[in-house]
């Protein structure tokens, strides 16, 4: 079935959900808000929120600004992995 | 508002504009604005609201200028290495416009002190670092009714949304909670590309400047994306959210949280 993801046409399989959506694009729920047809979706709803033809979905990136503040600076297992590779390249 | 011969003239454009005119700028000189961060963001807000003529910026900093912030940070420059941002900032704007008065707060803001510090002010602009900033900013702002230009930068993209409470979704309608500590890379670990902080910044500016003069659309309502490798703007509709813990019908947020504290316990 198509539906709208942030303004873009996408097709994607039918009865799936937010959580099923997001997987299948490798976003973590942590790092997104998700809005339905301009209702906020909350996070706890996202596994029972089935999508449907010609539904409007915005995934939006939590943004931080520059510094993660010491105490609050631990950093995700996935990122380090990554910046690892990276400083292998 | 009698107008010097000199304020006529540094004014002069903003006067012909039909929008502004001397009663828009009166405005202007009037207006008290305080900036969260005088870094990438907090910077161009603050030199485009200098030059503009906006009477009192607070400026909200306990940080020092280091090498690493000079390749956006522009409201500081290599001789004032080591200095409080909040004291660069307030030479780089008073130089730029006399009319200014910068007012420097060189302190952390905390779920103690942070309504003191913000409640003599008309607009605050939030251009922090961090989530529990973040949330806290917002959170005062909704508590005692101030107009929020808040903006995040990150790699080649920005986000700005204006808050107004009571009229308009704050941000935790959008962003229930801030994410798990270490789940969203800053900008120190995921680099920035330094004209993104101005560009970013300037539009925080234009809202501040439409807020002030009551003049167009401000982005109530509607966050602002923008990708500047794609060089694509977006706005997405942000709805007010009746079950927001803070502006939402049956608020559960009732006094400020210091989410850095809770971060701290917890790891």
């Amino acid at each position: 079935m198509n539906i709208t993801l942030n303004g873009e046409n996408k097709q994607i399989p039918d009865s799936m959900t937010v959580t099923g959506l997001l997987e299948l694009l490798h976003i973590q729920h942590q790092r997104v808000a998700v809005e339905l047809n301009e209702t906020i979706v909350k996070k706890d709803r996202y596994g029972e929120t089935v999508l449907n033809e010609g539904d409007a979905l915005e995934v939006v990136s939590f943004m931080g600004g520059g510094e993660i503040s010491s105490e609050c600076g631990v950093r995700s297992a996935d990122f380090k992995a990554k910046k690892r590779s990276q400083n292998h390249e | 508002m009698d107008f010097t011969e000199d304020q006529i003239l540094r004014y002069s454009r903003h006067i012909l504009l039909p929008e502004v005119g001397g009663d828009g700028q009166e405005k202007l000189l009037k207006a008290k604005v305080v900036l969260v961060g005088a870094g990438g963001l907090g910077s161009p807000v603050g030199y485009y609201l200098a030059a503009a003529g906006v009477g009192t910026i607070g400026v909200i900093d306990n940080d020092r200028v280091e090498l690493s912030n000079l390749q956006r940070q522009i409201a500081h420059n290599t001789a004032r290495l080591g200095v409080l941002k909040a004291d660069s900032a307030k030479e780089t704007y008073e130089t730029l416009n006399h009319d200014v008065k910068v007012v420097t707060h060189k302190e952390r803001l905390t779920s103690a002190n942070i309504k003191n510090i913000i409640k003599d002010y008309d607009i605050v602009v939030d251009g922090s670092d961090n989530f529990p900033t973040r949330y806290l900013v917002n959170d005062a702002c909704v508590m005692l009714k101030k107009t929020l230009v808040s903006a995040a930068v990150f790699r080649f993209e920005g986000q700005v949304m204006t808050i107004v409470p009571g009229e308009g979704p704050c941000y935790r309608c959008l962003f229930e909670v801030p994410p798990p500590p270490g789940m969203v890379p800053s900008c120190q670990e995921a680099g920035i590309l330094g004209v993104v902080t101005g560009v970013v910044g300037t539009l925080q500016a234009t809202e501040v400047i439409k807020m002030v003069l009551g003049i167009g659309q401000p982005l109530k309502g509607r966050l602002l994306l923008w990708n500047a490798l794609d060089m694509n703007f977006r706005t997405v509709k942000v709805p007010w959210n009746k079950e927001c813990p803070v502006c939402g019908e049956r608020p559960t947020i009732k006094e400020l949280i210091d989410y850095e504290q809770f971060c701290s316990l917890s790891h």
